[in-house]
C-alpha cells in the first residue's frame, strides 16, 4: 500500500473503488474543516474576533453535517458491499476518525466560546497566552499530520503523532502549574487564569483526538490494535508485527 | 485486431508471471492443529502431465470447521476430492504424498474405498438424492455398512438422523414420499441427513448451497454450525461471506497452492499474504 488512492483503484468492481475514494475524500474534506475551526478557535484567543467565532460556528454545522454524510456512506458501504480485510478496517477506521474530527470541533466551539465570554466580561489579561499559543500551534499541526498520515497510509509518520502528543501532554501538565501559582499569588485572576485552564484542557483534548487518528491509521495499514498501549509497546508491537 | 489480441495475451502472460512470481515456497500461517482428525503431507495432485495441486500440507482439526476459498481452477475442490478418494474415479489422476485419517492412510491398498466413504461423507453442489423414498435415502447406507440389526434400528437412525439435519418436523409424516419431491432446500438437508446416516467423522461439502435460495442456505448454515459439535466438517465455497460465516479456519488456495490458511477471523480482518488479501478483498490479481 503505497498511498489510499493507489490502493482502491485496483477492485474489479469500479464502482466500489468510486466509493471508497468518496469515502476518504470526504473524510479528507471534513478534516480540513475540523483543523480550520481548532485554528480559528486558538486566533480568536490571541485576538478576539466576533467573525471569527461566526466562522468557528458555521465550520461547526457543516463538520456535524459531514459527519452525517459520512456515516450514511460506511452503512451504505458495509450494506452493499460487505468489505473484507484492508477494505473493512479502511471503512471501521473512517468511520472512528469521523468522530474523532467531530469532537475535536466541538473543543474548538469551547475555546472559542470561552474567548468570546472573557471579551464580554470585559477581561483582557494576557496571562497563560504564551501556554495557549504554543499548545494551540502543537495540536493544529498534529491534527494536520494525522490527517495527512491517514492519507499516505505513513505509520512512522503516526508514531511520530503519538510521541509528540507526549510532549504536548508535558507542556499542558507544567501551564497547569505555573497557572495554579499565578492563582495563588494573585487571587483576583482566578476567574480569568480558570478559564485559561478550561481552554488548555480543550486543546489538549484535540491533541488527544489527533493522537487516536493517528493510532487508527496504524490499525489501517498495520492490522494491528495499538489503543491504549505506551509508545514504546506500541513500536515494540508494530516490530514484531 | 490482430495486434490486439497479441498485446492482450501479453498482458496475460505478464499477470501470470506477476503471479506465479507472487506465490510462496510454504503455507503462510499454522498448517498444524493439535487435534488433527485429517493430515495430509506434500500433497501433490496430477491430472495426466498437468499439476492440479502443488506441495500441500494441511491438518483438519477435530470439531472443527475449515473452509477452502479461492479463484476457479485453484485446486480446492480437487484438494477436497482426494480426502475421501473421489479422484479415483478419475483414469489419469494420480495423488502422491499422503492423506491420514486418525493415522490410517487413506490411499493404503488395505484401505476398503467404500468404508473410508462412510467415516468422510461428502455432500455435493447440487442436491442428489436417491430416486427412492426420504426414509429409503436415509436406511440406504445404515443398510449397506449393516449399522441397524433391525426395523426398530433402522428406525432410529432415520429419525435421528433427519433430527439432527434439522428436516424431521418438515417431513415426519411423508416419509415414504420420493426425496425428489422436495424442495432444494430440503433436499440438501436429505443429502447431509443421508451422510450423518453413517455416522462418518467428517463430512466434505463441496459448495453446498450455490443451488440453493438465502433463506434455504441459511437453514444449512445453521445447520453446520450445530454439527461442528459432533463431526469435522470441510467446505468449498465460492461464497467468501459464507466461509466467514460458517468456517473456524479458512485455506486459501490459487493455482494448485496452498497460499494461506488461519483462523477465519484473522484472514477476513487480516490477511497476510497479498493474493489472500486481493482475493478476498476483490481486487485485480
Amino acid at each position: 500500500m503505497s498511498d489510499l488512492k493507489s490502493d482502491f483503484a485496483r477492485h474489479i468492481s469500479s464502482e466500489f473503488n468510486e466509493e471508497l475514494e468518496e469515502l476518504c475524500a470526504d473524510l479528507m474534506k471534513m478534516g480540513g474543516l475540523a483543523e480550520r475551526q481548532v485554528r480559528l478557535a486558538v486566533q480568536c484567543q490571541e485576538s478576539f474576533d466576533s467573525a471569527l467565532v461566526e466562522q468557528i460556528r458555521s465550520a461547526e454545522n457543516s463538520v456535524n453535517a459531514w459527519e452525517i454524510r459520512i456515516d450514511e456512506l460506511v452503512e451504505s458501504v458495509i450494506a452493499r458491499r460487505q468489505p473484507t480485510a484492508s477494505d473493512l478496517r479502511l471503512v471501521l477506521v473512517v468511520s472512528k476518525i469521523v468522530r474523532d474530527l467531530e469532537r475535536a470541533g466541538d473543543e474548538a466551539n469551547k475555546v472559542a466560546l470561552m474567548a468570546q465570554q472573557a471579551h464580554e466580561a470585559g477581561r483582557n489579561s494576557t496571562v497563560g497566552m504564551v501556554e495557549v499559543r504554543a499548545i494551540g500551534e502543537q495540536v493544529i499541526r498534529l491534527l494536520g499530520d494525522s490527517l495527512t498520515s491517514f492519507a499516505r497510509l505513513d505509520v512512522d509518520m503516526a508514531l511520530d503523532i503519538a510521541r509528540r502528543d507526549k510532549e504536548v501532554d508535558r507542556i499542558y501538565q507544567s501551564a497547569l502549574r505555573s497557572l495554579a501559582t499565578f492563582m495563588i499569588e494573585d487571587p483576583r485572576e482566578i476567574g480569568h487564569v480558570l478559564n485559561v485552564m478550561w481552554v488548555l484542557r480543550a486543546l489538549e483534548r484535540v491533541g488527544d483526538h489527533a493522537t487516536n487518528i493517528a493510532e487508527h491509521v496504524i490499525y489501517l495499514v498495520k492490522g494491528t490494535d495499538v489503543r491504549h498501549l505506551s509508545v514504546t509497546n506500541v513500536e515494540e508491537t508494530l516490530k514484531n508485527s | 485486431m490482430m495486434e490486439t489480441t497479441m498485446t492482450n495475451t501479453a498482458i496475460a502472460d505478464k499477470d501470470q508471471k506477476m503471479e506465479d512470481r507472487l506465490i510462496p515456497d510454504k503455507t503462510i500461517g499454522e498448517v498444524y492443529v493439535e487435534h488433527a482428525r485429517m493430515t495430509a503431507r506434500n500433497v501433490d495432485v496430477y491430472y495426466g502431465d498437468k499439476c492440479a495441486i502443488n506441495n500441500v500440507t494441511l491438518d483438519i482439526g477435530v470439531g472443527q470447521v475449515i473452509s477452502f476459498i479461492g479463484p476457479s481452477g485453484c485446486g480446492k475442490s480437487t484438494f477436497l476430492r482426494c480426502l475421501n478418494r473421489m479422484n479415483d474415479t478419475i483414469d489419469i489422476c494420480r495423488v502422491d504424498g499422503e492423506i491420514k485419517i486418525d493415522r490410517d492412510n487413506i490411499y493404503d491398498p488395505k484401505i476398503d474405498v467404500v468404508s473410508l466413504r462412510a467415516r468422510v461423507g461428502m455432500v455435493f453442489q447440487k442436491p442428489n438424492p436417491f430416486p427412492k423414498s426420504i426414509y429409503d435415502n436415509i436406511a440406504y447406507g445404515p443398510r449397506i455398512h449393516g449399522l441397524a440389526n433391525n426395523k426398530v434400528e433402522l428406525d432410529e437412525i432415520v429419525e435421528r438422523s433427519l433430527h439432527r439435519a434439522g428436516l424431521w418436523n418438515e417431513v415426519k409424516d411423508r416419509l415414504n414420499e420420493a426425496g425428489t419431491g422436495l424442495s432444494g432446500g430440503q433436499q440438501q438437508r436429505l443429502c447431509i441427513a443421508r451422510a450423518i446416516a453413517v455416522s462418518p467423522e467428517v463430512i466434505l461439502m463441496d459448495e453446498p448451497c450455490s443451488a440453493l435460495d438465502p433463506i434455504a442456505t441459511a437453514k444449512v448454515e445453521e445447520l453446520i454450525h450445530e454439527l461442528r459439535e459432533q463431526y469435522t466438517i470441510v467446505i468449498v465455497t465460492h461464497s467468501m461471506q459464507q466461509a466467514a460465516r460458517v468456517s473456524d479456519r479458512t485455506a486459501y488456495f490459487h493455482l494448485g497452492t496452498l497460499v494461506e490458511v488461519g483462523e477465519t477471523k484473522q484472514i477476513f480482518t487480516n490477511p497476510t499474504h497479498e493474493l489472500t488479501q486481493d482475493y478476498i478483498t476483490g481486487r485485480f490479481g
